[in-house]
This record gives C-alpha cells, structure tokens and sequence, in this order.
C-alpha cells in the first residue's frame, strides 16, 4: 500500500513535470534561443487552458460552450487560439528593450488573467471551469504516457529547430543583433517568429494541463505558477540547453513538491503559512543558483556556427 | 461633473502615491539599469512595518512612518549588499530574475508574520468631510501633504547635495561618473537607501487609504512601472508627473470601463508611452 | 622624475592586444601629443593608462608609484584627470553642477577651484545654470576640460579634444590647452589635428598598430619627411 501510494504520487508528479518542461521548452525558444525576456508566460499558459476547457467541456448554461469536442482538437484548439494573440502581443513589443519587454509581458499575462477573472460569459469567472476529463478515459498513468509523448515530440521540434539555419540566426541575434541585422537577417521577423512558437508551445503546456488537473480559475495562473516557476526551471537547468531545460523542470519541481513535506516538519505557528513558507525556498533557492551558478546545470553548448573552426 | 472631481481627487491621491513609488523605481533604474521587480513588495514590507510600530507600541501612523522608512531602507540596501551586488557584473538580466525572487520572498515573509487577511493601521471609522457634493476623508489630505513634503525633500537632495547630483550623474552617465571619481558603491547604497525609504512612505500612505494586504505593492507595480516609463527612466521628476498622470487615468477609466481593468488602463497607457515616445514624456536617459 | 611613464604596454578588449609594447613618457609640465592613422591604438592608450582597458603586461608610473591598473577613482584621488572623447558632460546637470561633481573626490571649498576654471573658459561661468546637454559641441567640450579640472590635476589626459569643432572653435580649444598648461598642469592628449597639436606640443608620439613609431619633440616630428609622408598627410 505504502509503494502503491509512492507510485500514485510519483506518477502525479512526473505529469506535472511533463507539463511544465514543455512550457519551460516554450520559454527557452524565446529566451535561451533568441534573448526575448517573455515573464508573461502565465498569459499564454491561460490562454491555451482555458481554449482547451472550453472546446472540450460538456455545454455549460453560465459561460462560453463547451463544444464537447475531442482532446486533440482542444489542444489544436489552444494552439491556433494563442498563435494570432502571441503575435499581436509580439508586434506591439517587437524592438523594445529587455527590461521593458519584461514589464509588457509581465503586464499582458495580467491583463489576459483580469479578462477571464471579470468575463464570466467566457470563463466563468473566479468559479472557474470544471469538469475537464482526461482524454480515451486514462487515468493518471495513461495521461502520463500522453504527456510525455508530447514532451518527446516537442523535446524533437525545438531540438531541430535549435540545430536548424533558423534556429543559428535566432541565436546570432540574441549574441549581436546589430551584427544580425547588418548581415541582411530581417530581425524583427525572427524575434516575432519565435515568440509566438513559444508561445503556442506554452499554451500546449496550458491545455494539457488543463486536461490533468480537470478544473481551471483565474487562479492558477498567478504569476508564481504561470511564470516564475517556468523561468526558476529554465535558469536552474541552462537556459539556451533544451536538455537543461527538461531537467531544470524535473529537479525543480521535485524540489518544489519537497518543500512542501519540508513545510510540514517546521511547526506551523513558526511559520503562519505553510504555502508561503514554500515560496520563501523557493525564492531562496532561486537566488542562491542565481549569486552561484547563474549559467543553471547544463550549461548551453552551442552547436558550431558555419565555417567556424576550433579556436 | 461632481463625479469626474471626485474621481480625480481620488486619482491625485493615488498618483502621489505611485510616485512616491515610481521616484525610487525610475532613479535604481537609471543608476542600476535594471527594472526592480520587488520594488512593489518592498512597499508592502514598509506598511507592514509601520503595521508592526502602530500595534507593538501603540502609536499613531504618522509617528510610524519615519520608522517603517528607515527600517526599510535598511533592508534595500541590504538586500543589495547581499544579493544583487554579487551578480551586477553577471547580465542585467539575472538581475531581474533575481528581483523577481526578491518579491516573492518579501510576500512570503509577510504572509508568514502578519498573515493574508486585510489589516488596518487604525479602526472606527473616520468621519469624512463633506466639501459640498464632495467626499474628503482627513487621511486623503494628510497623505497629500505628506507625500508633497517628502517629494520637496527628494527635490531639495536631488538639486542640492553632493550625494544627491552624484546620483543623478550617475544615472545621467555611468561611465563618465566612474571617470570623474565618483564613487559607485556608495552612490548606489545611497539609491536603494532612498528608493526602499520613499516605498515604504508609498506602502504606509496605500495602507492608510485603503487596508494592508500581502499583495498590495504587486498590484501596484505595473502603474508604478508605467509611471516610470511614462516619465522618462532615470527622471525622478518625471516619475513624480507619471505617476500623477497614471493615478488619474487609473481613477477616471471607471467613468467608462468596469473597476476591475483599472491596472489594464496603466498599462495600455504604458505601452503607447513604449511605442510613440520611449524616452518618456521628459526625455530620459535609457 | 617623470610625472607619467608608461612602459612596454600590452592591453586591449577580450585578450585581443590593442597595444604592443606601447612608451610613454610625460614630464611634468609638458604637452605631449599621441597621433597616429586610425585604429592605432592612441586611444586605447589612454584609457589603459586611467585604468578602464585591461593591462596584460607593462607597468604605468605616476610620479615615482606604480599605478598600474588602479580603478578611475584611485587615478581621480592621485591628480590624473581624463576627459574621453564622447559622451564627455553630464547631459541633464547644469554646467555648475558638473563641475561641482569634478570635484567629487576633493571636497572641501571649491570657489578657488571653480574660479580658476572660469578665468579659463568664461563662458561657463554666464551659462553655468544651462543644462550642459543644450550647449554647442564647443561649449560641452569646455564644459568637460573645466569639470577635469575641478581636481587640480597634475596631469590633465584630453582624447581628441577638438574632434567635430569648427576651425575657428579648433584654434580656440588648443589656446585653451596651452592656458591650462601654463599653470603648470601637465597634458597628454590624442589629436587628429595632428599639425596643429604637434605646433603646441613639447612632445609627440607616432602610434601605429599599437606601437612606437616614432617620438621626438614637437617641431621635430612636424620636420620629420617620413613622419609628414605617412601620418601627417603629406
């Protein structure tokens, strides 16, 4: 019984895992590749959840749909739904500057999370959409499977693109874009290309989620879970490695999931919260890898450039 | 008519508050070049800590202040010492994360000690003043008159000591305040001694006027940002009009479009300030 | 004693060496003058000299002390002053507030300092309240010699003082130099004007490629056919 719980909760666990490392794969697309300092993952992380809820859900009398439609469809679905608005958020923030591409971000995910907290015709509102079933009725080790096919097929793209013509000018851009520029590469279309395939890949990792966990709020798409998690396991894995990016998401979340038993063994009255007792390492951690290792785990090994020799 | 006044008294009131908050964020910016993402729960922290001096020794709020902005300040230049200085030659960029960290384990430790349920520096209700068709609660007045004296303040450090024009060189031009033998170090403790003191006045007047909570600086960070944008990075005096510019479309908007987009409303204004006018309303220096 | 002697000099960006085994020697009160084709290294030179290139190999003496990559603001608190050739004013502060700022690091009662400033360059003193950033370029260069000067320098580093001035304002700017020289204040300055810089200068260097070329007194440089053939334009 002991085991058969261990493995419950680990199957669990390496869902979450899943889901996360390709949201983080998402993010490394836009930061690790191109330089681009996206921290509205959440927006994106939203809008594929709540696309997803709504295309597969049974009809609903107070919000939009359900359509009923089938699990591939609904991620489609958060796909084709999040591509036009990572593009129009990316042509608004296309040429701004990495600090403040980070406040447009930062507020866009805002926004989009104060649209489905104040639409309830959409959303549902702070009640939030539930009933999201598991796809062909798996359960936590079926769906585990699915997830981690999605992981590999993911994992592949982003590995090819990386390797691909396309993927060295992103990365020649977030070097020297003036060099990038001055070489005849229309920048501006790179940067907006890849971060609106991040971001698409994020809103994958949204419907996905929104498949395992079955019921979506405003809620969860705070800045903590939607975006500081997703960058904690990109930094702490190697931003710009995808392998390091996969890892950064399994060993941060493991640690994430241990801080709560750790949360558990300091009495309660010391601590008040035990959910902000758990950010508080979280953040402390962030910080520690930042002031000591700020290049995460797998640091990036940058495959060699054209006509590059061994210097 | 009498409900757009009275809106836009409320959004002075708010817009002192924001820049009191946007002076600090817009002068780390210009004298650090980076966004400080914990800038919004370093106000947090000062109301607490005010919070903290009213219930422990039982004083009023205004007494309060200058302890909860020293204290504060304490604690920025802290954290800097101890985190952000070992990884300021490292990218700007890590440095962002890293105040993004900061925040949230500032929240953290706030919902740890003082818990998430919404406080109040003082309860009873405070009998409003009725100026005609207007509402003006006394607090609203003394927060304005604090927050302008302590914006003179900024003005009289700014414009006349050495400190204060040593700050503004460095942000002006980094380089050549290195050249001209200004010290760094001291100048940047000197900006996250002012910019944590003029939160935590911030983070006291917003708990005033409404209640404490752990989140009330984040949500006010974006406005902070956009008043900062708005006014031009590096420009304390631009930030001071930003954030009166940004409190008033904040309030007004509710003329026109439901309460709950209010940060919305900050940002949009942010981001065509981001598109038509980059350096900001008065010319700043990134 | 000298008061600068710079000594076999290798330095540059990102371990490529700009300078190659570089000299310089400046006496106290003298002008000396560095020129040379683009790319030479003069400027490099001087900011290795003040600390803000890094210094792979050679050593730099300031009257007698080895000063050899101490930060801009040990060099500041020694009586070096430099002035870069860009971005050379505090744009937003006020031309007082500039040089109330040279004289950061030697606090204490500048009315001595700033009116020895302005009898060099009266015309800050009218504008003294303008922010520099609205002023000529001739002016801003005024501005950031006399903010140099703020620290009664022993040793006053100029790069490319005239570089973007009028005729009339190039001529002004190297009597300028020659005022602030004759009150005993030493001067190592890189130049484009290379004629008009060796004519004022008691000695000049040739750079090229990071190294010695050649270096002489002023006039004899200018008399030098070799030196005129190939770096003084003919």
């Amino acid at each position: 019984m002991e085991i058969a719980g261990l493995i419950a909760y680990a199957i669990f666990l390496l869902n979450l895992v899943g889901i996360y490392a390709i949201m983080v794969l998402g993010l490394n697309m836009q930061w690790g590749m191109t330089g681009q300092f996206n921290i509205g993952v959440a927006g994106f992380f939203a809008v594929g959840a709540y696309t997803t809820a709504i295309l597969t859900t049974e009809p609903a009398a107070n919000w939009l749909g359900g359509f009923e439609l089938p699990f591939l469809l609904g991620l489609v679905g958060a796909v084709v739904v999040c591509w036009p608005i990572a593009w129009v958020v990316g042509r608004i923030t296309a040429g701004l500057r990495t600090d403040y591409l980070a406040i447009a971000t930062i507020g866009i995910a805002e926004i989009i999370r104060l649209f489905f907290l104040n639409e309830g015709w959409l959303s549902n509102g702070t009640r939030g959409i539930p009933g999201i079933d598991k796809p062909f009725g798996v359960g936590n080790l079926g769906y585990l499977l699915i997830v981690l096919g999605f992981v590999a097929l993911t994992y592949t793209l982003v590995e090819i693109a990386r390797r691909s013509p396309w993927g060295r000018v992103l990365r020649a851009i977030r070097d020297n874009e003036a060099a990038t520029a001055a070489s005849g590469k229309n920048v501006a279309q790179f940067r907006l290309q890849a971060f609106v395939v991040g971001a698409c890949i994020m809103a994958l990792g949204g419907g996905l989620y929104a498949h395992f966990v079955g019921f979506i709020s405003p809620e969860a798409f705070r800045p903590l879970y939607g975006t500081f998690l997703v960058w904690v396991m990109l930094i702490a894995g190697g931003s710009g490695n995808n392998k390091g990016a996969v890892l950064g998401a399994l060993v941060v979340w493991l640690i994430w999931s241990s801080t709560e038993m750790l949360a558990g063994l300091v009495p309660t009255a010391l601590i008040g919260s035990e959910s902000a007792f758990r950010v508080f390492l979280i953040g402390v951690l962030l910080q520690i890898i930042l002031v000591s290792r700020p290049q995460g785990l797998l640091p990036e090994t940058r495959p060699p450039m054209p006509g590059e020799g061994k210097r | 008519m009498v409900e757009f006044i009275q809106l836009l008294i409320n959004g002075i009131l708010l817009g002192s508050i924001l820049a009191l908050g946007a002076i600090g964020a817009t002068m780390i910016f210009g004298v650090l070049r980076f966004a400080h993402f914990a800038h919004g729960d370093l106000m947090a922290v000062g109301a607490y800590f005010a919070l903290a001096v009213v219930t422990i020794f039982n004083l009023p709020v205004l007494v309060a202040l200058p302890v909860a902005m020293v204290l504060t300040a304490a604690l920025a230049v802290g954290i800097d010492q101890v985190v952000y200085r070992r990884i300021r030659r490292v990218q700007p960029v890590i440095l962002l994360i890293s105040s993004f960290a900061t925040a949230l384990i500032l929240r953290s430790l706030i919902q740890m000690i003082w818990g998430s349920s919404n406080q109040v520096y003082a309860t009873g209700i405070q009998m409003p003043w009725r100026l005609g068709p207007f509402v003006l609660k006394p607090d609203h007045l003394l927060i304005f008159a604090a927050a302008t004296g302590l914006v003179v303040l900024v003005h009289v450090f700014l414009t006349r000591s050495r400190m204060g024009k040593a700050m503004r060189a460095m942000s002006d031009n980094m380089n050549l305040a290195l050249i001209t033998g200004i010290p760094a170090n001291r100048v940047i403790m000197w900006t996250w001694a002012i910019g944590g003191a003029l939160a935590a006045a911030a983070g006291v007047f917003l708990g005033m006027d409404t209640r404490l909570h752990p989140v009330m600086g984040w949500t006010l960070l974006l406005p902070i940002f956009a008043a900062t944008i708005l006014g031009g990075i590096g420009r304390p005096y631009g930030a001071i009009l930003g954030g009166l510019v940004i409190g008033c479309a904040m309030e007004l908007s509710t003329l026109v479009i439901p309460g709950s987009y209010k940060p919305a409303v900050a940002f949009a204004i942010m981001v065509v300030t981001l598109i038509f006018r980059p350096q900001g309303i008065i010319k700043g220096a990134a | 004693m000298a008061l600068l002697e710079a000594q076999d000099l290798y330095a540059g960006y990102g371990g490529v060496d700009i300078l190659r085994g570089t000299h310089l020697h400046v006496e106290s009160q003298d002008i000396v003058v560095i020129v040379g084709p683009n790319g030479a290294g003069k400027s490099t030179a001087m900011k290795a000299i003040f600390g803000l290139v890094p210094i792979r190999q050679g050593h730099v003496y300031y009257q007698g002390s080895d000063i050899t990559r101490e930060p801009p603001e040990r060099m500041v608190g020694r009586g070096i002053a430099y002035v870069p050739q860009e971005a050379n004013v505090f744009a937003s502060l006020t031309v007082l507030e500039n040089l109330e700022l040279g004289a950061y690091s030697v606090p204490g009662d500048m009315t001595a300092r700033l009116d020895k400033v302005f009898s060099i360059f009266p015309r800050l003193k009218e504008r003294r309240r303008q922010p520099a950033g609205v002023m000529s370029g001739g002016e801003r260069q005024m501005v950031a010699m006399g903010r140099a000067l703020m620290i009664d320098p022993q040793l006053l580093m100029l790069d490319e003082p005239t570089a973007g001035l009028s005729p009339r304002l190039i001529d002004e700017t190297f009597e300028r130099i020659q005022d602030i020289n004759h009150l005993g204040i030493g001067v190592l300055m890189v130049e484009q004007n290379a004629r008009q810089a060796l004519a004022i200068a008691d000695r000049g260097y040739v750079l090229a490629t990071g190294e010695n070329r050649y270096h002489d007194t002023g006039p004899a440089l200018l008399a030098n056919p070799e030196v005129a053939a190939m770096f003084l334009g003919g």
